[in-house]
């Protein structure tokens, strides 16, 4: 059980440049009147950002396009929305696609 | 007297709807989604060579998936102290805006309880917080930090086990784990588009985001990515929403 100096050094520095955006913008936005326009781009950044994130997941590995055959993330996907939309739970939809990628898996 | 013991019970269960332990419950269906991926993190830091005591902190200090990954691949290629901070800081930006698409519901508080608050900021405790604000004028506090203390301590004990047992895990794929996170976002984006009344819009923002995210990040980063579909995605929608 030992924590190396230079180890340390790095996880302090990494703490610091990860804590200063989700501080930032909380501390200086919520004491500003924002713009009306400025309100309504932020209103889309929930949906784009986790858009983004699903997009991330289901299409690229390591950088690159991953292919579409064959791909049975985003085959899994399809159920997953479904029981979302369904459901509107969100333990339910993260239950259902490991269900679906296990049996996916199993078949193919 | 009737009308008053309603107004009071209204009271009453609006008030537990704001409350931390509302808060911890509200986290339990993104649990699944923390402990596989930091459960990975802490396999991936012992792989890299990290020892438990160092998996530990980082997943106390630096909290955040993307990084403690980034991290445990370049120890692990023995690249430097300051490529590794920059490259932790460009891939966390994006909570540049998360933070401030929340920061409209927080107006109440001091900057110091923001602070706390900002602190504990992540992927899964944005969605789930913004989906909460849905049709309200700001967060309660107490929810908050019930949402944000159970994400954390979820997140800890994940990696500390992923650490400790990460040697006689040699397939999680198997389990369908690895798949845990991707449902959690899809679960959290048809959440969020369900509870506003516009999807029509919110379609076409999504759209946007998956086709900038996939073009940004093969002429350049996955981080670099999301910061773009962001953005540009964003600014789509407020045009869209203008035009029409």
């Amino acid at each position: 059980m030992e924590i190396r100096w230079s180890i340390l050094f790095i996880i302090i520095g990494a703490s610091i440049v990860t804590v200063i955006p989700r501080v930032l913008p909380l501390v200086i936005l919520s004491r500003l009147q924002i713009p009306d326009w400025g309100l309504r781009w932020l209103n889309y950044v929930p949906i784009a950002v986790m858009a983004a994130l699903v997009g991330q997941e289901l299409f690229m590995q390591d950088g690159e396009l991953s292919p579409l055959h064959n791909n049975i993330e985003l085959l899994a996907a399809l159920p997953t929305f479904l029981v979302a939309i369904l459901t509107r739970s969100l333990l339910g939809t993260v239950v259902a696609g490991m269900i679906t990628i296990m049996v996916l898996r199993f078949i193919f | 007297m009737m009308q008053d013991n309603d107004h009071i019970k209204r009271q009453l269960v609006e008030a537990s709807e704001e409350s931390f332990l509302q808060g911890v419950k509200d986290c339990i269906p993104t649990l699944l989604g923390y402990l596989s991926i930091g459960f990975a993190a802490g396999v991936v830091g012992k792989t890299a060579g990290l020892s438990i005591a160092e998996i530990t902190l980082m997943s106390l200090l630096v909290y955040a998936g993307s990084a403690q990954f980034i991290f445990a691949g370049m120890i692990a290629a023995n690249s430097s102290a300051a490529a590794i901070i920059l490259t932790i800081f460009f891939v966390n930006l994006r909570h540049l805006l998360l933070s401030a698409a929340l920061s409209p519901y927080f107006r109440h508080l001091t900057s110091l309880k923001n602070i706390l608050i900002g602190s504990l900021l992540t992927d899964e405790t944005f969605g789930v917080a913004i989906n909460h604000a849905a049709n309200k004028k700001s967060i309660s506090e107490k929810w908050m930090h019930g949402l944000n203390i159970a994400a954390y301590m979820n997140w800890i004990a994940a990696n500390i086990a992923g650490a400790f047992l990460g040697q006689w895990i040699t397939n999680p794929q198997k389990f369908g784990l690895d798949f845990a996170l991707p449902a959690m976002f899809i679960g959290l984006l048809v959440l969020l588009m369900v509870s506003r009344a516009k999807i029509a819009v919110d379609i076409i923002v999504a759209v946007s985001a998956v086709v900038i995210v996939i073009g940004v990040t093969m002429v350049s980063s996955g981080s670099a990515g999301i910061i773009a579909a962001a953005i540009i995605a964003s600014a789509i929608g407020m045009a869209v929403e203008k035009w029409k």
